[in-house]
């Protein structure tokens, strides 16, 4: 049964506080240079073999990302 | 029309101010008819509440799953008939995330779930909502939720500002990082309404900050019986 | 009748040390079995026979509160320890459940989960009799407050609470927020939940009825905490710091909560209660199916029948130990009859939870439990759950203590002009100890539900429960460790009267005492001295008050390498009232009204936040404890109530008169004019932590009745100003401060440690 990801983050213009607290951590762990850090949400989904692109975008589009405030990408692995 | 506001109240799976809900529109003088999320019809109610809480809880999104439930699909066609809609806090979310609303709420500025009574200015006392309110009423109402911050693009912003349909801003500092300080918005004729803070939990000085919260409820029994005040 | 199955062959390993099991423990099972156990009931009898499961060496001890609880102070008690909460009778048909549970060592090592499962935990145990969970109170204790690992601590735990109680739809209304270094390597959570049911829906544990079914429901059973509570609450932490070696530290495992889960599970269970479902329930906690299945077995009169291939579980390959040892959260087990399953599993399924007959109550007296049609174990129940080992610790008084008491506090540099005190009351309003804990309590919801009259930072959380007759119930938490360290016995029976006092000025009536006793290691002769004195001196100032202890948790081993917490017994008081809308608020009341004192002050700095805070200083003997006084005062505050005479009351502990002056008045929104008493030193009269007083804003109009009531109950009274219409508190002859001033420096001390939790101004505009 295929594996497909589906990545979700915030689009770049909505403020991500999450990753803005990861940011400031970062330095404090004496680990620098790190320039922005966007946190998003990573979801493994086993499939049927006839399950087609168009069907997983709706997947990821309707329910597992919002398209107000989130970008997606599918993969299959 | 029937002489008695009937107002359901819906039930996901984690709501939690159901009964807050139902507390506040019997006060109105309304009747409150339960809702279950797997009712596909509303059982002919005048107005609908989406309350707050955790549906679902929360896990994907705050109201994403509830979004797509078959009460909400029944809530989406009554809007378009007209019937009064007010989502709060997890219902705004809810609203938002079902499309009957621009926008979305995401994740406070601060990270911390806020808990505070609030300062709002009511913006807009037109809307089938707040007819009640003086224009530029302010009033004290409970926030608590910690995915509260309204984000909407420039061009939704700019529409809402320009129609008249952010309702309810925030006095008193931004708790949440909401964009232009907003609280509350309207559909475009002014019969959806969602609000982050809780109306319902200010309508009894014993158990709120105030009594400021009521006059929600009051101006929709009023739209719906049809003596809305000038 | 079938030949009994082999259970073991010589040749199973038996790591009884392992798994914390003493020889003697050992050497008990191979008797009460008469062969060795299985690898099954081997880990089942090490789980319940742990310290956490037992109460083996608090046993002894804890026995003296019920051989001092009268008949007449179980009048109001419908079930007392013994059951998994204790249950007491409120009036108009209602009864109210309330229980205090430590997770103090999970807190530590996964603050969030730790403190979120804690309180996942005490609301399923509230749930197990039957009632609806209503509201949760934390008394949370960490290390100093500018200490780094209190940075991860303190945020997690408080997030945790906040995640889990706002999620679950329960109003937080109180508790407490201490700071000591004592608790650095080992903070405290406490998590308290009250539950309401009517009188005649009281549910017991047990599974009395032979044929009757076991139901497990709710979440599936998974690999988290196996062990987890009963290993992590029954040894001590080595001095590694978890903070600052994240990745390579070796993780016990940590169980995970879904207050979703958890919600929903409530509202199932009440629904089965409603419908007559059930006829007996318990919650799974620590020990998980361990322990449900041989208390519900031992409860009972028949034996059980338990088949662990039933058990839905949520990772492959689970062996029947990890099946038993399962911590998995959010699981309940209930005995049905079996013709109500077919109605039992018709609700479940509406809630959507999962739900399955895993077992039955047989006729035999033994406990059987089946895997892969193998027998996994097979013992007498009541050896499990309620005969485990009994020690008599031995009890030394540490020799310290008389150093201790002769280093008294007398000799500290006392501030004494006026500047002087004017700065002192500053400082210490502003300390970690006295500071304004909103930063911690606006992370909780205290709306939720509709019925919260009162929550932090009133006295008392206070909630209506009839919304016909306006019934409410009033609860406290307190426990002073300094006061504990110079003196258990006193120390507890302060703490027993803070939270008395503080359920008493809301206008409650005190009825019912809840506790959790966090103390050091039981093998330690100090640490026992210390647990037996807090122990009768709960006893003891319980019968004193006439209010029965029902219900309690011990917690042991909570120390950093072999340094124990300074001891804490920590106190809950539940009081009723039987009009809400006459409950007194926290504070002075308004303009017109008057400032009163009750209640006598000495010159007591034992302990004092004072002594703490100025000199770092530990030492002498805490305040004189009078516990009659404290009732006289409670039964003037319940008339006042009744009788609408005053319009705010704040009760004076930490900090004394300087702190509640300062409190009330910022409570109310009021400033006042004060006159100290002439006949005290300014400095006493501020700052000393004299027990049994209180300050009433009295209204103008009924002076004279509320004077009448105090020498009707022999209770000293000083009259000291007024509430005043400016935004001032005055002092006369020793200072003033504005209101603005007073919130300030009482607000910034938490959010200048911690962070904010509101961004700055327009930050968000949308921007990154």
């Amino acid at each position: 049964m295929p594996r497909v990801v589906v990545d979700v983050v915030p689009k770049p213009e909505i403020l991500d506080p999450q990753g803005q607290a990861i940011v400031r951590a970062l330095p404090r762990l004496g680990l620098h240079g790190v320039r922005d850090v966007r946190q998003g949400k990573h979801f493994e989904l086993d499939v049927e073999d006839d399950v087609d692109a168009e069907t997983l975008h709706r997947i990821a589009g309707e329910l597992l990302a919002n398209p107000v405030i989130e970008d997606w990408t599918v993969r299959r692995l | 029309m029937s002489a008695v506001c009937r107002i359901g109240v819906i039930t996901f799976p984690g709501t939690l101010d159901d009964v807050d809900a139902a507390r506040a529109v019997r006060r109105a003088g309304a009747q409150p008819v339960p809702l279950w999320h797997a009712d596909d019809d509303l059982h002919g109610v005048d107005a609908v509440v989406v309350p707050g809480g955790f549906s679902y809880g929360d896990y994907l999104r705050a109201g994403a799953i509830a979004a797509h439930q078959p009460v909400l699909r029944a809530v989406l066609d009554a809007a378009r008939r007209g019937t009064l809609v007010l989502g709060i806090c997890n219902g705004f979310q809810i609203l938002c995330e079902a499309g009957l609303l621009p926008g979305a709420l995401v994740r406070n500025a601060g990270l911390h779930f806020v808990c505070r009574d609030q300062r709002l200015r009511v913006e807009n006392p037109a809307t089938a909502w707040t007819g009640r309110y003086a224009p530029g009423a302010d009033i004290v109402v409970p926030l608590k939720s910690i995915e509260g911050r309204y984000v909407a693009d420039a061009s939704t912003l700019s529409e809402l500002e320009g129609d008249g349909r952010v309702v309810f801003r925030y006095l008193d500092g931004n708790p949440n990082g909401a964009m232009h300080d907003i609280a509350g918005i309207a559909s475009a004729d002014g019969r959806v309404l969602g609000l982050m803070p809780h109306p319902e939990h200010a309508i009894d000085p014993l158990t709120g900050p105030s009594t400021d919260g009521l006059d929600l409820f009051h101006s929709a029994v009023d739209t719906v019986l049809g003596s809305v005040r000038g | 009748m079938q030949a009994r199955r082999v259970l073991t062959t010589p040749d199973d390993p038996q790591p009884y040390r392992e798994l914390g099991l003493a020889d003697d423990e050992y050497a008990r099972i191979l008797q009460i079995l008469g062969r060795a156990p299985t690898a099954a009931e081997l880990a089942m009898y090490s789980v319940m026979w742990s310290e956490h499961c037992s109460y083996k060496s608090s046993k002894v001890h804890l026995r003296y509160v019920g051989e001092t609880t009268t008949e007449a102070m179980r009048q109001r008690m419908l079930a007392g320890i013994g059951e998994n909460a204790g249950v007491v009778e409120v009036g108009d048909g209602w009864a109210v459940t309330f229980k205090i549970e430590s997770h103090n060592h999970p807190s530590y090592v996964e603050p969030y989960q730790g403190a979120a499962t804690g309180v996942g935990g005490i609301v399923r145990d509230i749930m197990a009799m039957g009632a609806r969970p209503i509201a949760i109170a934390d008394s949370l204790r960490f290390g100093l407050a500018d200490a780094a690992d209190t940075a991860r601590v303190l945020p997690g735990v408080v997030a945790g609470i906040g995640g889990y109680g706002n999620c679950l739809g329960l109003p937080t209304i109180g508790g407490e927020v201490v700071f000591d270094p004592s608790y650095a390597g080992n903070p405290l959570v406490n998590a308290l939940c009250v539950g309401v049911l009517r009188v005649a829906d009281l549910h017991l544990a047990h599974a009395s009825g032979t044929g009757n079914q076991i139901v497990l429901f709710g979440a599936r059973t998974g690999r988290d905490g196996i062990g987890g509570v009963s290993v992590l609450a029954s040894e001590s932490f080595s001095a590694s710091h978890p903070g600052q070696d994240r990745s390579r530290r070796k993780l016990p495992s940590v169980q995970v909560g879904d207050p979703f889960a958890e919600k929903v599970l409530i509202e199932c269970c009440l629904e089965l209660f409603n419908a007559g479902l059930v006829a007996g329930i318990q919650d799974l906690g620590g020990a998980g199916l361990s322990c449900v299945t041989s208390e519900l077995a031992s409860a009972g009169d028949g034996g059980m029948r338990v088949d662990l291939d039933a058990v839905p579980l949520r990772a492959p390959g689970m062996t029947p130990v990890e099946i038993l040892c399962s911590e998995s959260q959010e699981r309940m087990c209930a005995v049905v009859c079996p013709s109500d399953v077919d109605a039992f599993m018709a609700v479940c399924a509406k809630w959507d939870v999962t739900a399955t007959v895993i077992g039955e109550v047989t006729d035999g007296e033994r406990l059987v439990i089946t895997w892969h049609g193998e027998t996994v174990v097979d013992v007498p129940p009541r050896t499990v759950a309620h005969e485990g080992p009994v020690y008599h610790r031995p009890v030394q008084r540490p020799s310290t203590q008389d150093a201790m008491h002769a280093s008294t506090p007398d000799a500290l540099a006392r501030p004494s002009t006026p500047d002087a005190l004017r700065a002192t009351v500053l400082r210490m309003v502003a300390s970690p100890g006295l500071c304004s804990r909103a930063w911690v309590t606006d992370q909780y919801d205290r709306y939720v539900r509709g019925g919260t009259v009162l929550a932090q930072p009133s006295d008392a959380g206070m909630v209506r429960i009839d919304e016909i007759t306006q019934r409410g119930v009033a609860v406290a938490t307190d426990g002073n460790a300094r006061y504990c360290a110079l003196d258990p016995y006193v120390g507890t029976q302060l703490a027993l009267a803070e939270a008395y006092r503080n359920v008493a000025v809301t206008g409650a009536t005190p009825l019912a005492v809840t506790n959790c006793l966090n103390f050091g290691a039981p093998t330690d002769p100090g640490v026992m001295w210390q647990f037996e004195q807090a122990v009768r001196g709960l006893a003891d100032g319980c019968a004193a008050l006439g209010i029965p202890v029902t219900g309690g948790n011990v917690s042991f081993y909570n120390q950093t390498a072999d340094t124990a917490i300074l001891p804490t017994p920590v106190v809950g008081v539940l009081g009723v009232i039987d009009d809400v809308r006459r409950r007194i608020p926290t504070g002075l009341g308004g303009t017109g009204d008057t400032v009163w004192l009750l209640g006598e002050t000495r010159d007591e700095f034992g302990g004092s936040e004072w002594a703490h805070e100025m000199h770092g200083h530990l030492g002498g003997r805490p305040p004189v404890v009078d516990l009659a006084r404290e009732q006289a005062i409670g039964e003037v505050l319940a008339a006042a109530s009744r009788d609408g005479l005053v319009n705010g009351a704040h009760d004076l502990s930490d900090g004394g008169l300087a702190q509640a002056l300062v409190e009330a008045c910022l409570l109310s929104g009021v400033g006042a004019r004060v006159r100290l008493p002439s006949q005290v030193d300014p400095f006493v009269a501020l700052f000393s932590e004299s027990s049994a007083r209180v300050l009433l804003g009295v209204s103008g109009a009924c002076a004279h009745r509320v004077a009448q009531l105090c020498t009707d109950h022999g209770v000293t009274v000083t009259r000291l100003g007024e509430v005043s219409a400016a935004p001032v508190l005055e002092i006369a002859h020793i200072a003033s401060f504005t209101l603005d001033e007073l919130r300030a420096t009482w607000e910034r001390t938490l959010p200048s440690l911690f962070g904010t939790p509101y961004p700055p101004e327009r930050e968000s505009a949308g921007s990154t």
